[in-house]
């Protein structure tokens, strides 16, 4: 009866020296890097969800199968964290042993010396004037200086030394602290949180998780977690670049804060800058875009305000600026909704409107006007798309194209001279558009991201473990001293335990130093 | 000096270094020529021969001083002044400088007499390429590249890029030294049985000449090939996940996004970690460490050039394009990032 049980006994311990074999972990290792490819090859939805869908679309037939394979998120999938599991089952149950084996070589002795040193691939033979003794003391003197650890003989007539134990701590230590790591970075993952908002100049954020526009919590992630802050956008200012070879480019960004740590806490500012993110606990705040928002006030046929304030449009192209967005006015009857592009310095350049810089210099919006059922008692929906299922486009009062093409009657609060037509009334009695001011507006993204010093605490002692497990040289040195014909024969070996390495220069100077008085003279 | 002088210079000092590099490579050459003539353990000290390694070298001495003139250069025709490592132009500038500086600092420790022509041919090759395929002219940085970090990242992974490609360089004369070896060794032992039938005797073993005779044995390419990697990948280590998670933390909000970049520097991690580990531990010397070696080189490769020509947008890392941080103050990831979070709130 016991036969089985032992085959099962046998079994595991069979399996668990496979997989903490070297080969193995050097497989994992190669599997680790191949199947990271399709993390970079195929969008992934942690950090571009837009692309995700755009591929999804794109590809109907493949999506279900990269679906099942968990191929949009790849880094999170089963068979990743398969690999990277076994790796480090592989990496403790190599390590463990090691370290039994270690921690008895740190309290051995130096073994004792081959009988035939000359057999060894380093050594040195030299006739000294010395006597036995005296030379034993010296090649223990010379020894200890060169950090080795000694263990004379004195019945053998012989020396035997060690050194380079740090060697294999620096390998244990590296491996150690990669599992470090691991818990770091698992920790960011399961009790931190990633959000984004907008948020306008003027306006402010509470840290909710209602008030985020995006918002990727940790699977720990507790509502306590997040940190009660509030903050309100002053200002923000930009430098645009007017000449030189990136001529519209803009630099020198800083969304100017006021914010509290806690409710009816001291008000501090902080001008909120790339690289300079704010920190407040343990989350940080940083600026990753910018944007402006139109103040648009919508009236209905009858005069009375239904919509009013800045809506956020989204910047559609990188140079100029040229931004798309929509009004929403639910409170008139018929609904009211506005979709179209807004120029922050417009000109119309060969029949085409275009915006020639990125400053909102000369800001004008040309959107069209639908009226209808805006759709929204059918559940959620973005602020920045327009569901035009039930919405009828307003024609002008000829049959011709009616656009809603206005300039601003201020910039950033400051009235703009310039501008002439801030109001136009939409056709068949339905209402008027007017563009008020145009103010900016910035995105920040808000983390938390807990054991960050953990992992890169685990980095920099994996680093310093790499060193020693590099560059310190585990050897081991005899010195025997023999007395033939009246004369003292000394015989040194050497044995270099690492690869890549070499004793003879070791061993010369070893020698070198125990003819100390006289000379260098070599055998 | 006004920026334009100095870009202007930059330009100069970069075709300076050029025709250097090609006139080093000529005298290497020269010199190689007449040394394929000779058996390979005669090295003369004196004569035409000597004289054309000694120009090569001192050739490759003077391009790499006009190397770093351009790099300097570039530095100070930006305004602010800023360290040349704002796009791949620069960085190749860089990469390809580190790898002549290593070479003539490794050359008498490691005497790489025997790489000269390998390396300064490269080295030329590959700065030409930039030079007429990668050339940007000199700009501001954008705001997220403006941080002492870049400094720190960027010169950590110019130097491991440039000794890990030193290195491969090594493996390849490897593994191409092993087969000629190996076809040596075959050789013999025909001549030998055919000799035992012939003559009864054995021949003296022919003097060897040629190219392949110069380059140093397998177990000294091996050795050699092992030490520069041992040096590039604690650099590599802390510049892909040290000095950068570091920057990432402070200009994208998070420490490791699996970016393409990242996730590319993350194989070639691995990959020359599983290297260091079978050379380490498993005793796997020779061929199959070469080889594995020149798969890193590989990954390294494309992510240097793959993932900013193939990847464009998609990666934060990605500064081939002009100006790509308009929008967004950090990239256009960052915005479509925002998109699709945009679409999940309701009105």
């Amino acid at each position: 009866m016991a036969a089985p049980e032992l085959g099962l006994v046998e079994l595991l311990r069979w399996c668990w020296r496979q997989l903490t074999s070297m080969r193995t972990a050097l497989v994992l290792l190669l599997l680790l890097a191949l199947a990271a490819i399709p993390g970079s090859v195929i969008p992934q939805a942690d950090t571009n969800a837009f692309e995700v869908q755009r591929w999804k679309d794109d590809h109907p037939k493949l999506t279900p199968i990269y679906e099942k394979l968990d191929l949009f998120s790849v880094f999170d999938s089963v068979w990743f964290s398969a690999i990277y599991l076994l790796l480090v089952v592989s990496l403790v149950g190599c390590i463990l042993p090691r370290t039994r084996v270690y921690w008895r070589a740190l309290r051995a002795k130096p073994p004792a010396a081959p009988r035939n040193l000359a057999r060894l691939p380093h050594h040195a033979t030299y006739a000294a004037s010395e006597g036995r003794d005296e030379v034993l003391a010296a090649a223990t003197r010379v020894l200890r200086k060169r950090r080795y650890r000694v263990r004379v003989d004195e019945e053998a007539g012989s020396v035997s030394a060690e050194n380079g134990h740090l060697r294999e701590a620096g390998n244990l230590l590296f491996h150690l602290a990669i599992l470090v790591v691991l818990g770091g970075f698992a920790a960011g993952s399961l009790w931190g949180f990633q959000g984004g908002v907008v948020v306008v100049q003027d306006r402010g954020f509470s840290n909710t998780i209602t008030q985020y526009d995006d918002f990727v919590p940790g699977s720990m992630l507790q509502v306590e977690d997040l940190e009660p802050f509030r903050f309100e956008l002053d200002s923000f200012d930009i430098e645009w670049l007017e000449t030189g070879p990136r001529r519209g480019m803009a630099q020198k960004f800083a969304a100017n804060l006021r914010y509290t740590e806690e409710p009816g806490g001291e008000e501090k500012e902080y001008a909120l800058r790339v690289n300079h993110p704010l920190t407040i606990g343990d989350t940080d705040i940083f600026l990753i875009g910018h944007g402006y928002a139109p103040h648009i006030t919508v009236r209905d046929g009858e005069g009375n305000v239904v919509k009013s304030g800045p809506a956020v449009f989204l910047p559609e192209d990188q140079a100029s600026f040229r931004s798309f967005g929509v009004v929403k006015a639910p409170g008139a009857d018929p609904q009211i909704g506005l979709e179209g592009l807004l120029f922050p310095t417009y000109m119309m350049i060969d029949g085409t409107p275009m915006s020639i810089f990125g400053d909102d210099r000369n800001p004008l919006i040309s959107m069209q006007a639908y009226v209808g059922d805006l759709g929204l008692s059918e559940g959620s929906q973005s602020i920045y798309v327009l569901d035009k299922d039930k919405m009828e486009l307003l024609d002008a009062e000829d049959g011709g194209l009616f656009r809603v093409d206005l300039c601003a009657a201020k910039v950033n609060g400051v009235e703009n001279t310039s501008c002439e037509v801030s109001t136009v009334e939409l056709p068949d009695g339905a209402g008027s558009v007017t563009f008020d001011d145009i103010t900016p507006w910035v995105r920040v993204q808000i983390s938390k991201t807990p054991g960050k010093e953990v992992a890169l605490i685990g980095v920099i002692l994996a680093l310093i473990g790499l060193l020693g497990s590099l560059f310190i040289r585990p050897r081991r040195v005899w010195v025997r001293v023999r007395r033939e014909d009246g004369e003292t024969l000394v015989e040194v070996g050497g044995l270099e335990r690492s690869n890549g390495g070499d004793a003879t220069e070791e061993i010369d100077e070893i020698v070198a130093q125990l003819q100390g008085g006289r000379g260098t003279e070599k055998s | 000096m006004s920026n334009s002088a100095w870009e202007t210079l930059s330009n100069q000092s970069v075709t300076a270094a050029g025709i250097l590099y090609f006139l080093a490579l000529l005298a290497h050459s020269a010199q190689w020529a007449s040394l394929r003539k000779l058996p390979a353990d005669e090295t003369p000290e004196t004569g035409q021969v000597a004289t054309f390694g000694r120009f090569g070298l001192l050739l490759t001495g003077l391009a790499c001083a006009a190397h770093f003139v351009a790099l300097v250069a570039r530095g100070y025709a930006a305004d602010p002044n800023r360290v040349p490592w704002g796009n791949m132009y620069e960085f190749t500038l860089s990469a390809t400088f580190m790898v002549t500086l290593a070479y003539l600092v490794l050359y008498r420790r490691y005497s790489l007499s025997w790489l000269s022509p390998w390396v300064v041919g490269l080295v030329f090759v590959t700065m030409m390429v930039a030079v007429i395929w990668l050339y940007e002219r000199v700009a501001p940085l954008t705001e997220a590249l403006s941080s002492p970090w870049l400094v720190i990242h960027v010169i950590s992974a110019i130097l491991a890029s440039g000794v890990f490609f030193l290195a491969g360089i090594v493996s390849v004369l490897y593994l191409v030294k092993a087969r000629v070896e190996a076809k040596q060794a075959v050789a013999e032992r025909e001549l030998v049985a055919a000799g035992a039938v012939g003559e009864g005797g054995v021949q003296a073993p022919v003097a060897r000449t040629g190219i392949m005779a110069r380059i140093p044995s397998t177990d000294a390419l091996d050795r050699l090939s092992y030490r520069l990697h041992a040096f590039a990948f604690p650099v590599w280590t802390f510049a892909v996940l040290i000095s950068g998670p570091i920057w990432a933390h402070y200009a994208w909000s998070r420490y490791w996004g699996w970016d393409a970049k990242e996730v590319w520097a993350f194989i070639t991690w691995v990959v020359y970690a599983a290297y260091l580990h079978a050379r380490a531990t498993a005793g796997w010397k020779g061929r199959n460490a070469a080889i594995l070696a020149l798969v890193g080189l590989a990954t390294l490769l494309f992510n240097f050039i793959g993932i900013n020509y193939f990847f464009g947008g998609s990666s934060q890392h990605s500064y081939a394009q002009d100006a790509p941080a308009t929008v967004s103050v950090v990239s256009e990831d960052a915005a479509d990032h925002a998109d699709a979070g945009w679409l999940l709130r309701a009105t």
